[in-house]
């Protein structure tokens, strides 16, 4: 593979402006038209405007296609999972509820787990997904590594820690130059302090 | 009587907004486009590229257009469900008269015309010229707003011609004249990314200029620190390098305060001071009792953060303001974007690379729209309808005597005063709805059943067109073609996409058949926009904004051309004021000193909470488009009032409990939004909603004495928790005015 000219998958968080560009887009994309497959998540919006995209995060070695009792997950080989296979998927919800970035989502009215396959039709023809084209902030960029070391301060990273097992990702997450990787332990979720970006406390100073 | 010929939830159900939720062919992959158009969206100022695709005269969808530099590919919710407004079943094909009792009831265009000339001409001869007025808007084409006033002053003759970019841009472009001679912003967006400081005043950029969202981002992985001031912590603000969470109104307070610490500290330019400007010495006495105290107290935030500002803004080699409707929309909005720009002028930081500022122009054509003559003391290329070499120019360029050209006529909210008081007694209007965007909507509403006569061109039946006498059906931006501007002064191409529906017509032939039934029909001869860009290249001749060495063929080449473009040679000026040259006559900045003042309503003991409005990324304006489309009114389908969880508790409200927030001019019902994001003292409605839900039912009829903007940005309210609504406003669905 000619590294320079490959194009990537980058997010970062700390851009977004949860403007929802990117859950209006994905829908309009061929092969899922009329259905989103990008989450978008409101973080606790009382507390902040804190937002965060979600697509597929296309791991090395899948977790939904692990745990997939039909053999229905697969990867092309060019690292991009894709959604379940129509004849083979039973609608078990297995992958929904095993993926540790919660992206697969169980769709009733077809019986089938659908997911991002990362604009798979656009990107086998050299256009950028959707989501990462319309992004007006840049926290979703299809481009190349090259060109975001040399147009971002963090760095961008792979792999992530779920308790005790590590998952690399083909999607990258931009995040400060101090981190190596992602370290999500079970006693962090639901400790966010989010009190900095309470107006009133900033109304008392210093 | 211009008054609602049936109930409002009898015109809701004929006419709607309904939602449009399937594109036109459905939610098939396998539709191939006929044609794939490159154009614009047709919502807000940023003008971002966009391309549509086209099916059997039908929009059926669209693709990023990746190759438009401003926004390369880029797009907000709106710019990608835009295409939904296309084949939507509320679309009006026909022009419509109103029947009292019946509603409204198609009829032929000569019967429309016809009754618009006549009502023209009988209100005229009754009660004088001026007891006519036009409304235009900065949703137009460059080429329909020129056209709408030499509409108003060769066709109609009246001096009552205005448009709403009053209530958007004319706070910005009055303190610009003033300081620099040119109403535009000064740089391309290009420099945002070079600024080492930025500092965002009075703009939500995330919902309302959501692409250049990147441009702030790109400077800060540059190595820039950005400041943003704003009542709430909008999505920028919470990953600024200093958020000011500035008291809406209380901006002086911190510009002042800044440029005070600035002078003590030695950080402003003292020679290009001395070589380019004139009115220093007067702002340097002006700010001297703006101490970092004294400013914190009139901007209600922390003294330290005045000084940060000043620590971040003061030093940098290289810096970028922008500035919006937060600063504008006062009753003092001029002054506050003058103390704003006065930081700029003070550092001598413009006119080079990475040095400057802007306004971000809220509507499509917020720019071209303010320039064209459309306003009610101005003539095409910016130019003054009160000098008589450009009475003399223009007249000669229409072919028509230069007395006959009205002089100076009333402003937007003025003209609705007018109406009112019974001095002016019809109307006609386009690109606007009034009963959603002025401020004190009953008094507005008063005004409008006052008419004799009222007819509106329109693609929906807006709130506003609801009173209409006549309404003629007239285009969408992607049925017509024409040149916008955009946020940077980049005149740009809208290509025509597909023909109006049924028998609905092109905005400009309505206009040009009107005034051939007036007995102008030799001065509106256009056979195509292109012929009335032509024409207004050369009326733009010599003026301000000279548009001359633009054509549509150089735009489509360029991909936009920024103005002043004086010759066909002529590369075009993205950026304005290099080498230090200013558009007065003595070719300098003129400091303008600023004190602050008091907002026309400030809170007390029986109103004491400030209301704000302002807008959510979903909707556009008024929501006339927005709210019929269903993807953008699933995204936010109702007004929320966001309030702080303290003042919430002292009110005794909790999360979604319905609530009234009332002034002395009227009140909305709807949930509240208990969120820490917004300063304690101060609740936030969005206002694209009508009706019940209209956040202008609220906001005081006070406009700024030069800009005559309305003071949107402030008034005093009360709030109340109250039960669920249920009347028959209540129970319509939420884009047209109902709460659930």
């Amino acid at each position: 593979m000619n590294g320079a000219e490959t194009m990537e998958f980058f997010i970062d968080h700390s851009r977004c402006i949860g403007c929802r560009a990117c859950v209006q887009a994905c829908e309009e994309c061929d092969t899922h038209r009329g259905v989103s497959m990008i989450h978008l998540e409101t973080i606790m919006r009382a507390d902040s405007v804190q937002t965060a995209p979600q697509v597929c995060m296309h791991c090395e070695d899948p977790i939904c296609a692990q745990v997939c009792p039909a053999d229905a997950i697969k990867k092309t080989p060019d690292g991009v999972v894709q959604s379940s296979l129509k004849p083979r998927c039973i609608g078990c919800s297995n992958c929904v509820l095993a993926c540790p970035f919660g992206v697969p989502k169980y769709k009733a009215e077809i019986n089938q787990m659908m997911k991002c396959d990362m604009c798979y039709d656009r990107t086998s023809i050299g256009k950028r997904p959707m989501c990462a084209t319309v992004c007006p902030s840049g926290a979703l960029a299809f481009t190349t590594r090259e060109n975001i070391e040399r147009t971002r301060q963090g760095v961008a990273i792979r792999e992530w820690q779920f308790g005790g097992e590590v998952v690399r990702t083909k999607v990258n997450v931009l995040v400060p130059r101090s981190v190596q990787k992602i370290d999500v332990s079970i006693e962090q979720i639901g400790t966010t302090t989010t009190d900095e970006y309470d107006v009133a406390k900033l109304l008392m100073g210093d | 009587m211009a008054k609602t010929p049936v109930t409002i939830p009898e015109l809701v159900a004929q006419f709607g907004p309904t939602l449009n939720r399937i594109p036109a062919t459905g939610w098939n992959a396998d539709v191939e486009p006929d044609r794939i158009v490159k154009t614009h969206c047709c919502f807000c100022g940023q003008q971002c590229g966009i391309q549509l695709k086209v099916k059997d005269n039908r929009v059926i969808g669209f693709e990023p257009w990746e190759d438009f530099p401003f926004n390369q590919g880029r797009l907000c919710p709106k710019g990608v469900k835009r295409y939904m407004q296309d084949e939507h079943p509320d679309r009006l094909k026909a022009p419509l008269l109103r029947k009292d009792g019946t509603g409204f009831v198609p009829v032929s265009w000569n019967e429309a015309l016809d009754k618009v000339a006549s009502e023209i001409r009988r209100i005229q001869q009754t009660y004088g010229p001026d007891a006519f007025a036009l409304l235009g808007g900065a949703s137009l084409t460059n080429e329909k707003a020129y056209l709408m006033g030499k509409f108003a002053r060769v066709a109609v003759r009246t001096a009552n011609i205005d448009y709403n970019g009053r209530l958007c841009m004319v706070s910005a472009g009055a303190a610009s004249k003033k300081v620099f001679g040119i109403d535009r912003s000064a740089n391309p967006w290009s420099d945002i990314p070079l600024a080492k400081a930025i500092l965002v005043a009075g703009a939500n950029v995330a919902e309302c200029a959501p692409i250049t969202t990147n441009y702030l981002w790109q400077a800060r992985e540059n190595g820039g620190k950005l400041i943003v001031m704003d009542p709430r912590m909008t999505p920028i603000a919470r990953n600024a390098d200093l958020y000011i969470p500035v008291r809406s109104g209380g901006d002086i307070g911190v510009f002042n305060g800044m440029l005070h610490v600035m002078i003590e500290r030695g950080w402003i330019d003292r020679e290009f001071i001395a070589r380019h400007t004139t009115g220093w010495d007067a702002v340097e006495e002006t700010v001297r009792k703006y101490t970092p105290e004294y400013a914190a107290k009139i901007a209600g935030v922390p003294a330290s953060m005045i000084v940060k500002a000043a620590e971040i803004w003061g030093p940098a080699p290289t810096s970028f303001l922008l500035h919006a409707r937060g600063i504008e929309h006062h009753s003092k909005g001029v002054k506050n974007c003058m103390a704003a720009i006065n930081l700029v002028v003070a550092t001598g930081r413009i006119g080079r690379e990475g040095c400057g500022y802007a306004m971000i122009t809220g509507q499509g054509n917020g720019q071209g729209g303010r320039e064209q003559g459309q306003k009610c003391d101005q003539l095409p290329g910016a130019r003054d309808i009160e000098n008589p070499e450009h009475r003399k120019y223009i007249a000669g360029v229409w072919g028509v005597a230069e007395e006959t050209i009205p002089h100076k006529g009333l402003s937007m909210v003025p003209i609705m005063e007018a109406i009112h008081a019974g001095k002016i007694k019809g109307l006609l209007a386009i690109s606007s709805n009034p009963m959603v965007s002025l401020p004190n909507s009953a008094f507005m509403r008063e005004a409008y059943e006052k008419l004799e006569f009222f007819a509106q061109i329109d693609f929906f039946l807006s709130e506003t067109a609801r009173y209409a006498d006549v309404v003629l059906a007239g285009s969408l931006m992607e049925e017509d073609e024409g040149t916008t501007t955009n946020v940077e002064g980049r005149v740009i191409h809208h290509q025509k996409a597909v023909d109006p529906p049924g028998h609905a017509r092109a905005d400009w032939r309505i206009l040009c058949d009107i005034a051939a039934r007036l007995g102008q029909a030799d001065k509106f001869k256009f056979e195509s926009p292109k012929a009335i860009f032509d024409e207004l290249r050369v009326a733009s001749k010599g003026g301000v904004s000279d548009y001359f060495g633009i054509t549509w063929e150089r735009i489509d080449r360029e991909k936009g051309v920024f103005w002043p473009c004086p010759s066909a040679e002529h590369p075009g000026t993205p950026r304005l004021y290099e080498g230090n040259k200013f558009n007065h006559p003595d070719g300098k900045a003129h400091f303008q000193p600023v004190e602050w003042q008091p907002a026309a309503e400030e809170t007390d003991s029986e109103y004491p909470i400030i209301l704000t409005t302002g807008r959510v990324v979903s909707h556009y304006l008024s929501g006339t488009q927005t709210r019929r489309i269903g993807a953008l009114v699933d995204q936010y389908p109702q007004p929320l009032c966001e309030m702080h969880p303290l003042l919430a508790a002292k009110l005794g409200i909790a999360e979604g409990d319905f609530v009234q927030v009332e002034s002395r001019r009227g009140s909305v019902t709807v949930r509240a939004n208990v969120v820490k994001t917004i300063r304690p003292d101060t609740v936030f409605v969005p206002y694209h909603w009508p009706l019940d839900r209209a956040a202008n039912n609220m906001t005081v009829r006070a406009i700024d004495p030069v800009s005559n903007i309305p003071e949107y940005k402030i008034c005093a309210v009360r709030v109340t928790r109250v039960p669920a609504p249920h009347d028959a406003i209540a129970e319509l669905e939420m884009q047209a005015g109902g709460v659930r």
